[in-house]
C-alpha cells in the first residue's frame, strides 16, 4: 500500500508587506441582511447570526434592517460620537507622550473605538465590565477624568494605582471597570463569576467580559463559556476580533474558515457576529444581549469584527508583518467616519460641528495633560512614595512587610 | 473567651470543617460554597454533606471539573461582594488554577491599590498517608507561601480546623486552606501499621458547637519542652510527638498552623529557649517551606543555636504509591534527626 506523506499546516494571513490583503476571508454580509431574533431565542438557533454579520449602517450612511429599529436617541448618538473623537485624540496624544519618554508604554484602540463606547452607552450604571487593554472607551464614554487616566499612564504622584501597574492597565470601581491583568483572558471567567454572584443575590445588574481574538486561544476563554452556559449567567461575552494579536493573524487563534462567534454555539451560548465599526450595530447588539441577560435568558457571545489600525502597542511595528495600508482598505471602514456620515445624513450633525468638537476636545485634552504632567511623568520620576510599595499586599500590613519596609528605609 | 462556656462535642476534622461552613453560611448571606461534587453529594470526603439541603443550591452547588474556572468564578464573586469558599478536590489539582490563584486572586488588591479584593477561601485536601499515589498525596504549601498576597493555612486538629476556617472565611485576603486528609478522621502517631486513633480520644477533637475563631497569624505550642524546638505543621505534628517520646527528648513542638504570614515570634522565643531546632514537613525537601524556616531561624537565632538546624522532609521524588511509607517522614527518621541535633553539640 502506498503511503502519502503527512503535511504540516500553519495558517497564514492573506496579505503580507508588499502585497495587498484579500479581505474576502471576512465573509461580509450587507447591512440590514441579518435577522433580529427575540431575546429568548434558543442558543442553537442563533447559528446563522454567529456565521453571518450584523450591520446597520450601509455604505451610504443610512441605517437599515431589523437591527436599525428602536435606535438610540440623538443624545446617545452625540455622546457616542464625541466619546469616539475624544478617545482617538487621547490615544494620539499619549502615543506622542510615549515617544517623548513621558511614559514607558501605550496601547491605543485606533479603529475600534465604537465597540467599547457603543456597549458602554447601551448598558446601565452599576453593570460591571471585566475589560482587556483596549477598552479605554468604557472610561471615556462614562466621563472618567482624563487627568486620572494620564496620571496612571505617567505613574506619577497622583497615579490612582500608586505606580504598580503598567500604563493603561486601569482600575476604576466607580465606573464598573475591573482592574486589568496583563495575563490574557483571566478576566473572562471572572466576569462570569461576577454575573453568577449578581444572580445568586437576585440583583438586577449584569456583567460584561472583554477579550481579544488572540486571547480566545487561552483556556480561560473556554472556561468562561462553560460557566456562562452551565449557570445561565447574566453576562455579555465580548470578543474583539481586530484581526491581529501582536503579529499573529486571527487564523492562528482558530478563526480560519470559521468565525470566532461560532464557538459559542457549541457551548450553548447565544452568539452574534457584529460589525464592530458600526456604532449603531454595536449599540443594538449590546442592548439585545443585555436584555437577554436581564431577563434570565442567559449569556450572549458577541464577536465584534474590527481592525486594529495601529500597532499592538508602542513597542510594535506592524509594517514588518502586514501591508502598511491595510486599514485604509479594510472593508468595514472607520467607525468615526461612518457614524459621522450617518448623523450628518440625519441632519443631527455637520462637518462644522465635527471640526469644532475635535478642536474643543483637543484643547481639553491639552489642558488635562498639562495638569497631569505637573504631577510628574516617567521622565521626571515624580512617583508616589516608595513606602506605598508595601501597602495593599494584604488588607493589614503583616510584620514581615513592615520589617522589609524598614530595611529599605522608607 | 465565650467558647469556654459553649457546648462542645467530639468532632472529626471533617465534621469540624463542615460545622465552620455551616455556621458561616448561616451568619453571612454572602458566603457561598461550591466546587466539584460539593453540592448534593457533599464532596468526595463528605465535608460539605447536608449543606446544600440546608442552604439551597444557590448557596452550595456543584461546579464543572475546572479548577481554573472555580477559582476564577470565585474571584468574580469576590469582586461583587460575596465570600466564596471553594473546594479543590485534591491539592494536587490546584495546578490548572495556579494562574487564577497566583496572578489574580493574590494580586487583585495590590494592583487595584485596594479598589478590589478577593476574599476567597480555597480549601484543598493535601498530603499523603492514604495510598493516594502521585496525584492524591502532594503537599504544595511552598508554592503558595512564595506568592505575595496569599495566606496559607494548614490545621492539624479539629479544634484549629474549625476556628481557622471561620477566620479564613471572614478574612478579606485570599486564603489557601490546606487540609491534611490523613487527619480527617483521626490523629496519627506516625506508625502506619497501627490502628487510627479516633478524634474522640484526643483533647483537640472536642470542639465547640458554635462560633469561635483561631487567629490566622499565631502558631500553637502543641507540646512544651526545654531541650529542642520542632517547627512543624499538619500531620507531622503527631509524628514529631511520637518521635520525641520514643527518643526520650523533651521537645517544644510548635504547630505553625498559619504558614504565611508566619508567627515568627513564637519560633524565635522557642529556639532561643532550647538552642536546638528541627524543621519537619512532609513536602519535598528542595526549596520547600522548611528551607524558609531554616533561613529564618538562622537569621534570627544564630547566636542561640547549639547545633546546626536539622531539616527532615519528604524526598525529592514524586510521591510513590507502593513506597509511600518510605517517602513519608516516619517517627524513626524524625527521631534520628532529633538525635543529630544533639550529636553536633
Amino acid at each position: 500500500m502506498t503511503q502519502t506523506p503527512l503535511k504540516f499546516y500553519v495558517p497564514e494571513p492573506s496579505g503580507r508587506p508588499g502585497q495587498a490583503t484579500d479581505f474576502s476571508y471576512l465573509r461580509l454580509q450587507p447591512a440590514g441582511a441579518a435577522r433580529k431574533p427575540p431575546i429568548d431565542i434558543v442558543p442553537y438557533d442563533t447559528r446563522d447570526l454567529a456565521l453571518g454579520l450584523i450591520r446597520v449602517i450601509d455604505d451610504d450612511g443610512r441605517a437599515v434592517g431589523p437591527w436599525a429599529e428602536d435606535p438610540p436617541d440623538d443624545a446617545i448618538l452625540h455622546k457616542g460620537l464625541l466619546a469616539m473623537i475624544k478617545t482617538r485624540i487621547f490615544d494620539a496624544r499619549m502615543v506622542i507622550a510615549q515617544r517623548q519618554k513621558k511614559t514607558s508604554f501605550y496601547m491605543q484602540c485606533l479603529g475600534e473605538e465604537a465597540i467599547a463606547i457603543g456597549q458602554s452607552l447601551a448598558l446601565r450604571p452599576g453593570d460591571m465590565h471585566f475589560p482587556s487593554y483596549r477598552q479605554q472607551g468604557l472610561l471615556i464614554a462614562q466621563d472618567y477624568p482624563w487627568f486620572d487616566m494620564m496620571c496612571q499612564i505617567f505613574s506619577n504622584d497622583k497615579d490612582p494605582l500608586k505606580g504598580r501597574q503598567l500604563p493603561v492597565l486601569y482600575s476604576v470601581p466607580d465606573k464598573g471597570f475591573f482592574t486589568l491583568s496583563g495575563n490574557l483572558g483571566t478576566q473572562f471567567p471572572q466576569a462570569v463569576g461576577w454575573a453568577m454572584a449578581s444572580a445568586i443575590k437576585g440583583d438586577t445588574r449584569i456583567a460584561a467580559g472583554w477579550i481579544g481574538d488572540g486571547a480566545t486561544a487561552e483556556s480561560d476563554y473556554q472556561t468562561a463559556l462553560l460557566f456562562a452556559h452551565v449557570y445561565r449567567a447574566p453576562v455579555i461575552l465580548n470578543v474583539i476580533n481586530n484581526q491581529w494579536a501582536i503579529s499573529t493573524f486571527q487564523s492562528v487563534a482558530g478563526g480560519e474558515g470559521i468565525t470566532l462567534a461560532a464557538r459559542g454555539i457549541g457551548s450553548n451560548v447565544a452568539s452574534l457576529r457584529v460589525d464592530g465599526n458600526d456604532f449603531l450595530a454595536v449599540y443594538a447588539a449590546s442592548r439585545w444581549a443585555a436584555d437577554r441577560a436581564r431577563n434570565n435568558h442567559g449569556a450572549t457571545l458577541i464577536e465584534w469584527i474590527s481592525y486594529r489600525a495601529g500597532p499592538h502597542s508602542t513597542s510594535d511595528d506592524p509594517s514588518k508583518y502586514r501591508p502598511a495600508d491595510d486599514w485604509s482598505r479594510f472593508p468595514l471602514g472607520d467607525p468615526i467616519a461612518r457614524l459621522k456620515q450617518y448623523m450628518i445624513g440625519r441632519g443631527i450633525w455637520s462637518e462644522q460641528q465635527h471640526q469644532d468638537a475635535q478642536k474643543s476636545c483637543e484643547a481639553e485634552i491639552v489642558a488635562a495633560q498639562k495638569k497631569a504632567e505637573a504631577h510628574g511623568t516617567m521622565a521626571t520620576g515624580r512617583t508616589s512614595s516608595v513606602a506605598t510599595m508595601f501597602e495593599d499586599v494584604y488588607k493589614e500590613m503583616p510584620e514581615h512587610l513592615r520589617r522589609q519596609r524598614q530595611e529599605l528605609g522608607v | 473567651m465565650a467558647e469556654e462556656k459553649m457546648k462542645t462535642r467530639p468532632m472529626t476534622m471533617i465534621q469540624a470543617l463542615r460545622s465552620a461552613m455551616d455556621i458561616m453560611l448561616d451568619r453571612d448571606e454572602n458566603v457561598v460554597v461550591f466546587g466539584e461534587d460539593v453540592g448534593y453529594f457533599g464532596g468526595v470526603f463528605r465535608c460539605t454533606e447536608g449543606l446544600q439541603a440546608k442552604y439551597g443550591h444557590t448557596r452550595v452547588f456543584d461546579a464543572p471539573i475546572s479548577e481554573s474556572g472555580i477559582v476564577a468564578a470565585a474571584i468574580g464573586m469576590g469582586a461583587y461582594g460575596l465570600r466564596p469558599v471553594v473546594e479543590i478536590q485534591f491539592a494536587d489539582y490546584f495546578y490548572p488554577a495556579a494562574d487564577q490563584i497566583f496572578s489574580e486572586a493574590a494580586r487583585l488588591r495590590y494592583r487595584s491599590a485596594g479598589g478590589y479584593s478577593a476574599p476567597l477561601t480555597i480549601r484543598m485536601p493535601c498530603g499523603g498517608g492514604i495510598f493516594g499515589g502521585q496525584t492524591h498525596s502532594q503537599s504544595p504549601e511552598a508554592l503558595f507561601t512564595h506568592v505575595s498576597g496569599l495566606r496559607t493555612v494548614m490545621p492539624s486538629n479539629p479544634y484549629d480546623a474549625k476556628g481557622l476556617l471561620i477566620s479564613s472565611i471572614e478574612n478579606d485576603d485570599p486564603v489557601v486552606f490546606l487540609e491534611p486528609k490523613r487527619l480527617y478522621n483521626g490523629p496519627f502517631d506516625g506508625h502506619h501499621d497501627q490502628p487510627v486513633v479516633p478524634w474522640s480520644k484526643h483533647p483537640l477533637g472536642n470542639v465547640p458547637e458554635g462560633y469561635y475563631t483561631v487567629p490566622l497569624d499565631k502558631a500553637s505550642l502543641y507540646r512544651e519542652g526545654r531541650e529542642l524546638t520542632v517547627l512543624t505543621y499538619g500531620t507531622m505534628v503527631y509524628v514529631a510527638e511520637v518521635a520525641a517520646q520514643e527518643a526520650g527528648i523533651e521537645a517544644d513542638i510548635i504547630d505553625l498552623r498559619s504558614l504565611w504570614p508566619l508567627d515568627l515570634d513564637a519560633i524565635t522565643a522557642s529556639v532561643r529557649k532550647t538552642g536546638r531546632c528541627v524543621v519537619l514537613h512532609e513536602a519535598t525537601r528542595t526549596s520547600g517551606f522548611g528551607a524558609e524556616l531554616c533561613a529564618l531561624v538562622q537569621e534570627h537565632c544564630f547566636y542561640h543555636l547549639e547545633a546546626p538546624i536539622e531539616r527532615i522532609t519528604g524526598w525529592d521524588t514524586p510521591y510513590p504509591h507502593s513506597h509511600e511509607w518510605a517517602y513519608f517522614p516516619g517517627p524513626k527518621r524524625v527521631a534520628e534527626a532529633f538525635k543529630r541535633a544533639f550529636r553536633e553539640a
